[in-house]
């Protein structure tokens, strides 16, 4: 599969651009027209954390698409979906932080080491950080083979990101459990890969 | 906005919904650019109320009450009770009552109903998940009716149980908790005036979703305890085992008194969000009922016995 040039660049991309902003935007109209519900500040922090984790796991099918559809163009998406991660992450925690906490920091700091669900959760988010600041392209050539190691904890963050979700519902947990699954496919068929063509996984 | 004045028990008064509808929404607040002024209702109705700071001024939207709930034989997510519990039908309805009592037996709803007078009663309402409500119930103190059933000695805790019937209550088909819903309480406690069985909301007949057409509220206790659309009443010795007891007795005490001392292991409970408010507000130990009934726990370490 291939869109032809431009139309992939100049075309495709900017539409994935405003797709990706489109929770975001709605998210914002909703709450300006107190169409959220009875609780607002609990659906804001529950949509920004549900979309944090569709984008990482979004970004982490791309190269598996590109395997199976034979579509190479899509890994020029992945940066930006990446980043589309990192952004709805960080609206999550500024949720956490401001709307649920006030920025009592004394209360945050008790949560963060007394709360599994969170600590698990601030570790995902912190470990974005490094991913995030290293994505432009200066850094990738700076950082040449130790890029794609350092980019290898985006596994590690999915991870962390399913076990958030899992740790902190009270009884159901078939949503954890869905992503949890695309999870274990996606990293499955990147074992299957690389044992079946000999390369290093890790 | 601390309560500055204790709640009375009963308030016969009617309470006008469109004062409350006035309110504006937090988020237009937010959306002004004023969120630091934010722990608030509209100023007006405030006023208006001034002299008389109760619970009244406080009341949550009809529309919040019976639109975000926790009713899982309905599905889990908090929308899932009002889009789902139509299918519940509540009309014909009985209760059956038994274990240690001189009178079990089935009966009718309209038969246990008949003698007893209704009135409202405003009542802040706590989840253990962290949100609170205030709600004008209309219902009748649980103990005038558990006396006509002449408990015995031997009867040192009740027990309730929900319907169980997975074509009317979608939820049940998935095993989220065990079914049916059971809930219990000491015997006084049940007996206390405070604990009310409900009929109805703001001068309505319950909505499915609020448990109709017959539900428990015990206002100091976390939300979880009220049951819901009772089916059975049981009096026995021993402590029962509650539903959410058996899914995860680490985190879900038979007490389950609201106590801004004793965190949820996965969450502190020392603040909650009012519905309807934009800024968290401090718990209050009891659910600001500490004075009418902190005696029932004396010498009880209620840190153990959460
Ligand atoms: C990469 C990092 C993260 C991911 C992928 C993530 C994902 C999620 C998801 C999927 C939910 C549940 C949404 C739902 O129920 O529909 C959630 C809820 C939540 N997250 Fe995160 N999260 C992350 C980081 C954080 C951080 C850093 C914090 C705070 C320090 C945080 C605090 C919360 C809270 C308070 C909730 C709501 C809990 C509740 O309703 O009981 N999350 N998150």
């Amino acid at each position: 599969m291939k869109i032809p040039e431009p139309y992939f660049g100049k075309l495709f991309k900017p539409f994935v651009f405003l797709l990706a902003l489109l929770p975001g935007i709605l998210l914002g109209w909703n709450a300006w027209q107190d169409n959220l519900g009875a609780n607002p500040i609990e659906t804001i922090t529950h949509q920004t954390g549900d979309w944090t984790l569709r984008f990482l796991l979004i970004t982490l099918s791309i190269s598996t698409l590109r395997r199976w559809m034979g579509w190479g163009q899509l890994i020029r998406l992945r940066r930006m979906l990446g980043l589309y991660a990192f952004f709805y992450a960080t609206l999550h925690l500024f949720t956490y932080l401001w709307l649920d906490q006030f920025f009592w920091w004394e209360e945050i700091l008790a949560d963060i080491l007394k709360r599994p669900f969170i600590t698990v959760g601030m570790l995902a988010f912190v470990l974005l950080i490094p991913l995030a600041v290293t994505s432009t392209n200066a850094m990738i050539r700076r950082l040449g083979k130790n890029w794609l190691k350092l980019h290898k904890l985006i596994y590690l963050i999915a991870l962390l990101g399913v076990l958030h979700f899992w740790w902190l519902v009270k009884a159901d947990v078939r949503e954890p459990f869905i992503y949890m699954a695309i999870l274990a496919l996606l990293l499955g068929e990147r074992i299957w890969h690389s044992w079946r063509f000999k390369r290093q996984f890790l | 906005m601390i309560l500055k004045k204790k709640p009375t028990l009963t308030d016969h008064h009617v309470t006008d919904e469109s004062l409350y509808k006035a309110r504006r929404s937090f988020i237009k607040t937010m959306g002004a650019g004023s969120i630091l002024l934010g722990s608030t209702l509209a100023p007006g109705i405030l006023s208006a109320k001034a002299g008389k700071p109760d619970l009244k001024s406080e009341l949550t939207r009809y529309k919040d009450i019976t639109s975000y709930n926790n009713f899982y034989e309905f599905g889990t997510g908090k929308s899932d009770p009002a889009k789902y519990a139509h299918t519940l039908k509540t009309s014909p309805w009985s209760i059956h009552v038994d274990g240690e009592c001189s009178k079990p037996g089935t009966f009718a709803l309209e038969d246990l109903l008949k003698p007893m007078q209704t009135e409202e009663r405003i009542y802040r309402f706590r989840c253990v998940e962290g949100w609170s409500m205030v709600i004008p119930w209309q219902g009748f103190e649980l103990g005038k009716l558990l006396t006509r059933f002449e408990p015995t000695s031997r009867a040192k805790y009740v027990y309730f149980e929900t319907l169980y019937d997975p074509k009317q209550m979608p939820g049940q088909k998935r095993s989220v908790l065990e079914w049916p819903y059971v809930e219990g309480l000491r015997m006084d406690e049940a007996m206390h005036p405070l604990t009310l069985l409900a009929t109805g909301l703001y001068g309505k007949d319950l909505l499915n979703q609020n448990g109709a057409p017959l539900r428990l509220v015990v206002p100091w206790k976390y939300g979880f305890k009220s049951i819901k659309s009772i089916v059975k009443i049981h009096f026995l010795e021993e402590q029962p085992i509650t539903s959410w007891q058996k899914a995860n007795a680490v985190e879900y005490g038979f007490y389950s008194n609201v106590n801004p001392e004793v965190d949820h292991p996965r969450w502190s409970q020392k603040r909650e969000r009012r519905i309807g408010e934009f800024r968290k507000r401090k718990t209050l130990f009891l659910n600001g009922y500490a004075d009418e009934v902190a005696v029932l726990y004396k010498g009880l370490d209620l840190k153990k016995n959460y």
